[in-house]
């Protein structure tokens, strides 16, 4: 059997992470190929719904991605409303049965295109790690068949 | 003579995994049931009525004009049944939270069969059950063989179910728009199918409480604190889902002094009450105090005990996720 390969969907902020992921490009860092990232104005943008969508649709992690705390965000505290966010949200996986390791919020700037390789790298281990969601198995079970 | 009397409706009400409440109700309009007895005969009401299922059955296809379906799906006969009622029916409305997101009862998606059997009939303190015995589907007596409905591992909503017509928020449904859904169903002023019979607005744009200063950074549960009457509630610390629930109940928790829980269901166009609430919530915790040396975004969502039971209290069905995930 090959490999398990874990579908990240990124959210990645357009001033700070998208552009830090666009420098990892650029300067051909490696990392494993199996973030899918949405560009969105700012973390802040995030609405859980997105999350919870993400995992629904078959996601094994998910991960957002915006400016530095405290005050990076172009958008003043959007970075902060999405960190409150991602804390409740990672709780309420938890009831849900679903790992919280697989929702993560990460800072990276412009600059930081290796912290956006590092961070890609580790959490693509972590879900390795972890296995397949358990909510994949379940969506394509009994109950939303 | 010639009656001038127009032909009366058919109406039926019908209860699935709900608490009776929804049958009150009914009852609750007062003075308004003889204007649905005015319109319409009752052809079909467990709870009032000595009529059987087979009686249902013998009816003609469409031949109930509107039934009142509350509570939700979650053994093999509430799904016959609703499944039934939908053939027999011209419209079927889903009556109060239960059937409409599942409600209350929705909550034991966080478990499934044998954990909620478990529960039930094993380790729940007032038990005495000796033989340690859960409901099964066939039970061997010298009689013969006794069956009972399957208990579903999750439970459905009743549009997860069958097509539904109309939608009747609220645990139960206030009395004013039960009145009001009758009135339209009288006067043949339905709204499109697949309406919210409520108003287009929440319960915070009902609510008369004084509204100043959005941010907030302790959480109380109600029994913590006694609030002052005309502020805001969530501004007192209080998680109130008013934000994030449909109005129509004339803020009836919150002008008793409690928060609202969400019993109207979703404001309309949002994809699901929960993740609504949690970006409200989001937004105001915490807020002013960011740049602060006792800043933690984890403690203060740490306060929050129960998101799930919090945030989708009536609506876990319904939600994007609709139960916790089974392990086999
Ligand atoms: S909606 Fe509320 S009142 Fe109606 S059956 Fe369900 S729990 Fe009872
Ligand atoms: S949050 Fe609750 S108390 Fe505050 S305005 Fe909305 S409904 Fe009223
Ligand atoms: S205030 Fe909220 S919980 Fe109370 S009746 Fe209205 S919608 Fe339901
Ligand atoms: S713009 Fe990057 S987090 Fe707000």
């Amino acid at each position: 059997m090959t490999e398990f390969e874990p579908k990240i969907v990124g959210f990645l902020c357009n001033w700070c992470a998208y552009a830090g992921a666009d420098l990892a490009g650029v300067s051909r860092i490696q990392y494993p190929p199996n973030i899918r990232i949405v560009r969105v104005m700012c973390s802040g943008r995030v609405d859980p719904v997105f999350i919870l969508e993400a995992f629904r649709s078959g996601a094994d992690g998910v991960l957002v991605a915006g400016c530095h705390l405290p005050s990076d965000c172009h958008y003043i505290s959007g970075n902060f409303k999405a960190h409150r966010r991602i804390m409740m949200l990672k709780k309420l996986l938890l009831q849900f049965g679903i790992e919280p390791e697989r929702l993560r919020i990460e800072w990276v700037s412009a600059s930081e295109g290796d912290k956006f390789a590092t961070v890609i790298k580790d959490m693509t281990e972590e879900i390795k790690k972890l296995g397949p969601s358990p909510l994949k198995v379940q969506v394509e079970g009994l109950i939303y068949g | 003579m010639i009656s001038m009397e127009k032909e009366k409706l058919k109406f039926a009400f019908y209860w699935a995994a709900s608490c009776g409440g929804c049958e009150i109700a009914v009852l609750d309009i007062d003075e308004k049931i003889l204007d649905v007895v005015a319109i319409a005969d009752i052809v079909f009401w467990p709870v009032a009525m000595d009529i059987k299922y087979k009686d249902v059955e013998a009816m003609p296809d469409k031949y109930i004009d509107v039934c009142f379906f509350n509570g939700a799906i979650r053994t093999e006969e509430q799904e016959y049944m609703a499944k039934l009622l939908r053939k027999k029916s011209k419209v079927l409305l889903a009556f109060g939270s239960c059937a409409q997101l599942g409600g209350v009862p929705g909550l034991a998606n966080v478990a499934n069969r044998k954990e909620v059997f478990e529960r039930a009939y094993l380790q729940s303190p007032s038990t005495n059950n000796p033989n340690s015995g859960t409901p099964k589907t066939s039970f061997k007596v010298p009689e013969g063989e006794l069956k009972l409905p399957e208990f579903f591992d999750t439970v459905k909503t009743l549009d997860q179910t069958v097509d539904v017509d109309y939608y009747l928020p609220g645990c139960p449904p206030p009395s004013a728009q039960v009145a009001k859904a009758v009135e339209a169903i009288a006067k043949n002023e339905l709204p499109p199918k697949g309406s919210v019979l409520a108003p287009v607005k929440s319960v915070c744009d009902e609510c008369p409480r004084k509204k100043e200063d959005k941010k907030i950074s302790k959480i109380y549960r109600v029994y913590e604190i006694t609030p002052e009457p005309e502020r805001c509630l969530l501004e007192q610390g209080i998680i109130c889902m008013g934000p994030a629930t449909r109005g129509g109940c004339e803020t009836q928790c919150v002008s008793a002094n409690m928060p609202c829980t969400g019993c109207g269901g979703p404001c309309p166009n949002e994809v699901e009450q929960g993740a609504a609430m949690m970006s409200a919530l989001s937004s105001i915790l915490g807020v002013g105090g960011e740049r602060g040396p006792e800043y933690d975004a984890e403690k203060l969502v740490a306060q929050i005990k129960d998101p799930l039971g919090t945030f989708y209290k009536y609506s876990l069905p319904a939600s994007l996720l609709k139960r916790r995930v089974i392990k086999e």
